[in-house]
């Protein structure tokens, strides 16, 4: 029997702000338990919530860059539950009025073609805080620090079809969150991280099937881990005759399995209503307008012009601008060669994100600048080095901060462009090895390679490989 | 000074003139509340000595030179509001042990203005119910007859301004907490327009109702004091950003060409007639006063009950939400687990009433009622508030009863809620289209006073507080003063 | 409309209340009655009238300014907490 597996992602994207949605604390991680919770986020008998404008400001944003219709007049609303991480018995969200409503984004398949995944909603509400278990037999603490920390909730429609869509499209949401400078998207933080809606059914039906949610997932392994395990366990469900329940579960990254969350089922009715203490947020034409003119070029509008521009394929662009950082980095790289666009990229995607990601660095720490980049290049361009020394000097320049040029002199690492030169070094290779020239000449032309090697040796490998090739096959034609 | 005949006013002018300090006056009404605390029960926490300290300061700030006209002047804080450092019960066991770190902007802003805290005011638990009888600290006496009621919530404030323990007091109102128990105590009573106070601070009961205001002998006292508890807070979102008048400014502009609106459905079969005879006698003294008077019908006003007991309840339940044993509050002896810490918690932190309105409003807003409860209720809500909008087209104000009927004895109404909600009918209305309402004392049936209600437009406390103030100036109603008391 | 005995014990769970024997048919009957009386509002005439969240029609809500306005005042709001450790306010273990 065949299976169709349906997906629909909730994101959790925390926003960038300096304090909370509702109140003057501070967002900052890490801090001391409690230090960072005031009377509003402790849920306090008496006080009221005020909403961050910046909170506000980010979610058109990102309404924006989704294409989606911005409410012109959205409204909080009160999730009523209890949960010791939730301080008032509530959570204020968003219901029946979401800021952001009906967008989309497009993602690459690994047939290359483009699939358009919707995007239902996007609500702004506040986080919940952490309970900690450690050390603290048969209790759990309770830390409030990151309670009304901003979110916006993405959800998207039930339009992805394996995890690999699934990841992808997450990736793309994760892309676009940073490109918008509205969430720092660092998941193990936990300022990105999804809900997941699985269910399988019957390849060709038009129904769904019935939905698991798996709760916070907050790596894009586990996502796919959590996905595939969900999806396995359902089918196995269904072919043996049984039936998936709707339910919410907790994927165990330890084990590598879903499991059910009963406590969170208990009391599933949240009894949404409006809240009285926020009034409805109206914004008008010209608030929106505003927010439109500072939005930055979008990683799709971006890599179109990669590829327009400079020529790259249509990957290179995808990586190229899979975050603004790169981007920026690689259009300066080329601003400075002047030109080379695609020498380029191989440079930025290649060694530089390979050591990169050897040491473990974003682009902003990295040991070597556009500037210095460039100079390498160049050095390329204009044949004082040959690529594969390049090579060498990139790692000298990784390791040590100097600049090609300095590299390239101190090591003598300069291409020889000189024909005498080249022409004595060949006539010496040709005189030591007599045996080889003979056969050359009596017609085993793939002994050509062996003598372009022997002279690359003489010279270090600095001579310019062009010229070398024309002076031998001179010289060895006698 | 003698302690029965101060008004605020009164009381102002004589620390002004130099006739007696702010420590003397303090002392005197520690002393009065001191006394009348076995027969009221009015306060939960005197704070003698803070107050004591605060009008030293006071006395001290005024030999300095400029003060404020409220400088030095005691008042009391419905137990509603938070006072840092001070015990804020709200007339609950869940908060019987709460001290306030911070201070409602209420508070605060009647501190700055000079006043003086003589102590928190008993009310009914979280404000819910119109008898005072549901506080964890005892029921309220009435001091016009003990035996009696004093309404509620703001049992506390009106039991105590009456009885003249303190010149004046803050107070809440959700369906009519301020002017039902001003009304059952012989006391001026005013609710400000929704968003004229700051909600900061003050507990929450039911968001969209709640709104602060004060207990007073006088309306001129009520407009000495509105000033400096009014005004836009960046800590409330509901609070509305508009300049704050003098109310004193127009308390003796004439009343010629007043229309006043006698609401029909207000001069219903439930209203005892020997009180609607005093409401009849007051609209009287209004038209002498050059007001005219014609009747208007606000016919979905009936509904204002059934509607206040879906929509309050509703938002209870959820502002009730946070008293969870976990962060502050009652917390259980040796919970078994976490459901176990917030059931019992909670069920034995709540009184009976809260946990009633608690429960009706879980279910008002649970799954499949919430459009025949919530919504059905909320869109009445719009038809009510469009009445009224209706009548204010040819009325300036609206007139009626406060409460159908006088105080009534402690315990006769407990065990029956519908009886009990219904003694609001006249004032809920108010509350659920957001408009500023009073009630001031206009006579007495067997010894126990009765209220007029006044309701006007959205921030039309001026009015109010001028025509109440004319009104004042015509009778002596205000100024009776229970013999126990006097 | 009445509520049965079931009605209000789904109610107090939801609503975290722990209830007495005694007190449950207390509320079995005052609940039953509450809601027949509400049920008045059935009669009303509401049509297409759109319901009222707020008592001041036509206000917007204000925006506050991105800003960092709190002290850590941890130890002042413990005050009240009936139990804590290290910082943290303690309730028995959560299990999810």
């Amino acid at each position: 029997m065949e299976w169709e597996t349906v997906i629909g992602l909730e994101i959790h994207a925390q926003l960038a702000t300096r304090s909370k949605i509702f109140s003057g604390s501070a967002t900052a991680y890490g801090a001391e338990p409690n230090t960072q919770a005031n009377l509003v986020d402790l849920g306090y008998p008496g006080v009221l919530p005020v909403l961050n404008g910046e909170a506000v400001r980010m979610a058109v944003r990102f309404g924006l860059a989704i294409g989606a219709r911005i409410a012109p007049h959205s409204v909080f609303a009160r999730k009523n539950y209890f949960y010791p991480d939730l301080p008032k018995g509530y959570q204020i969200s968003q219901y029946e009025l979401p800021i952001v409503a009906e967008g989309a984004l497009d993602i690459v398949l690994d047939d290359g073609t483009r699939k358009r995944i919707g995007i239902t909603r996007a609500h702004l509400e506040e986080d919940a805080g952490k309970s900690l278990h450690e050390g603290l037999p048969g209790q759990s603490g309770i830390d409030l620090n990151r309670a009304g920390t901003p979110l916006i909730e993405i959800v998207s429609e039930p339009d992805l079809r394996s995890a690999k869509e699934a990841i992808a499209y997450m990736k793309k949401v994760h892309t676009l969150v940073r490109y918008l400078e509205i969430c720092d998207g660092n998941m193990q933080e936990g300022s990105f991280r999804c809900d997941a809606n699985v269910s399988v059914r019957r390849r060709g039906a038009e129904k769904f099937g019935t939905r698991a949610e798996i709760k916070n997932l907050n790596s894009f392994r586990f996502v796919e881990k959590a996905i595939n395990h969900e999806v396995e366990r359902q089918i196995e469900i269904l072919e043996s005759g049984g039936k998936v329940v709707q339910e919410t579960r907790l994927y165990d990254p330890d084990k590598g399995e879903t499991r059910s969350m009963r406590s969170k089922e208990e009391a599933n009715d949240y009894r949404y209503f409006p809240d009285p203490d926020l009034l409805p947020v109206v914004l008008d034409d010209l608030f929106i307008a505003g927010i439109k003119a500072t939005l930055p070029e979008l990683p799709d509008e971006k890599a179109a012009r990669f590829v327009s521009d400079y020529g790259l394929s249509e990957y290179d662009a995808g990586v190229l601008t899979a975050s603004r950082e790169l981007g920026a980095f690689y259009e300066d790289v080329v601003r400075r060669v002047g030109g080379e666009p695609k020498l380029c990229a191989n440079w930025v995607m290649g060694d530089f994100a390979a050591f990169l990601n050897k040491d473990n660095l974003e682009i902003t720490e990295s040991r070597v600048d556009a500037a210095a980049l460039a100079g390498l290049v160049a050095r390329i361009v204009d044949s004082t080095i040959s690529g594969k020394i390049a090579k060498d000097v990139f790692e000298a320049m990784w390791s040590s901060g100097e600049g090609a040029d300095a590299i390239i002199e101190q090591k003598g690492l300069r291409q020889i462009t000189d024909t005498g030169a080249i022409e004595k070094a060949i006539e010496e290779v040709m005189a030591k090895n007599p045996g080889q020239l003979a056969d050359y000449r009596s017609g085993k032309d793939k002994l050509f390679g062996f003598f372009v090697g022997q002279v690359m040796k003489a010279t270090g490998g600095k001579a310019n490989p062009a010229q070398l090739n024309e002076l031998l096959k001179k010289k060895l034609a006698g | 000074m003698s302690a029965p005949a101060a008004t605020v006013a009164a009381l102002a002018k004589g620390l002004a003139a130099g006739e007696y300090s702010s420590v003397e006056l303090t002392r005197a009404y520690l002393e009065r509340i001191a006394a009348a605390q076995p027969a009221l029960n009015a306060f939960v926490t005197i704070t003698g000595e803070s107050a004591l300290a605060a009008a030293a300061a006071a006395d001290a700030a005024r030999a300095k030179g400029q003060v404020g006209r409220l400088a030095g002047v005691p008042i009391a804080h419905k137990d509603i509001f938070c006072t840092e450092g001070v015990l804020t019960t709200c007339g609950s066991k869940m908060l019987a042990n709460f001290v306030s770190p911070y201070d409602a902007t209420v508070v605060a802003g009647l501190r700055d203005a000079g006043t003086v805290m003589l102590g928190k005011l008993n009310m009914d638990e979280f404000a819910m119910g119109s008898s005072n009888e549901t506080s964890f600290f005892g029921p309220v006496h009435n001091p016009w007859d003990t035996k009696m009621v004093p309404g509620g919530s703001s049992g506390g404030s009106a039991a105590a301004v009456a009885a003249r323990i303190v010149p004046a007091a803050t107070a809440t109102d959700t369906g009519g907490s301020i002017r039902q128990p001003a009304a059952l105590c012989g006391v001026t009573g005013i609710k400000p327009t929704y968003g004229r106070c700051s909600r900061y601070g003050m507990i929450a009961f039911a968001s969209s109702l709640d709104q602060a205001g004060l207990i007073t002998v006088s309306a001129e006292d009520a407009a000495l004091l509105l000033g400096p508890m009014s005004g836009f807070d960046p800590r409330d979102s509901t609070s509305v950003e508009r300049a704050v008048p003098d109310y004193t400014a127009t308390l003796a502009d004439s009343l010629e060409g007043l229309t006043i609106g006698l609401v029909k459905e207000f001069f219903d079969k439930g209203l005892d007639a020997s009180n609607e005879q005093r409401i009849r006698d007051a609209i009287a003294v209004f038209e002498k006063l050059g007001a005219r008077v014609r009747e208007v019908s606000c016919p979905n006003l009936p509904l204002s009950v059934p509607t206040y007991y879906v929509v309050a309840p509703a938002e209870c339940s959820s502002n009730l939400a946070r008293f969870d044993g976990v962060r502050f509050g009652h917390r259980c002896e040796s919970p078994k687990n976490l459901l176990d810490l917030y059931c019992r918690s909670r069920g034995e932190g709540f009184g009976a009433e809260v946990k009633r309105r608690i429960m009706t409003g879980t279910y008002v807003l649970s799954a499949g009622y919430y459009d025949a409860y919530y919504l059905k209720a909320q869109r009445v809500r719009q038809l009510i508030s469009a009445d009224f909008a209706r009548a204010f087209d040819s009325c300036d104000l609206l007139f009626g009863p406060t409460s159908p009927t006088p105080a009534f004895p402690i315990g006769a109404k407990f065990d029956d809620p519908i009886t009990m909600y219904l003694n609001d009918i006249y004032t809920i209305g108010a509350n659920l289209a957001g408009l500023p309402g009073m009630s001031i004392p206009c006579g007495f049936v067997d010894g126990l006073p009765v209220g007029l209600q006044i309701v006007g437009p959205h921030f039309s406390e001026s009015r109010m507080l001028n025509a109440a103030h004319r009104y004042q100036q015509e009778t002596d109603w205000h100024l009776r003063v229970p013999a126990a008391f006097a | 409309m009445s509520l049965s005995r079931a009605d209000i014990e789904n109610i107090a769970r939801l609503a975290r209340l722990e209830l007495t024997e005694a007190e449950i048919p207390v509320y079995v009957d005052s609940l039953s009655k509450i809601f027949a009386f509400v049920g008045e509002l059935d009669r009303a005439p509401t049509g297409d009238i759109a319901p009222m969240a707020h008592p001041l029609p036509g206000l917007a809500q204000r925006l506050r300014a991105d800003e960092v306005s709190e002290a850590n005042r941890r130890d002042t709001y413990q005050k009240n907490a009936p139990q804590v450790e290290a910082g943290l306010y303690l309730v028995p273990k959560v299990i999810e």
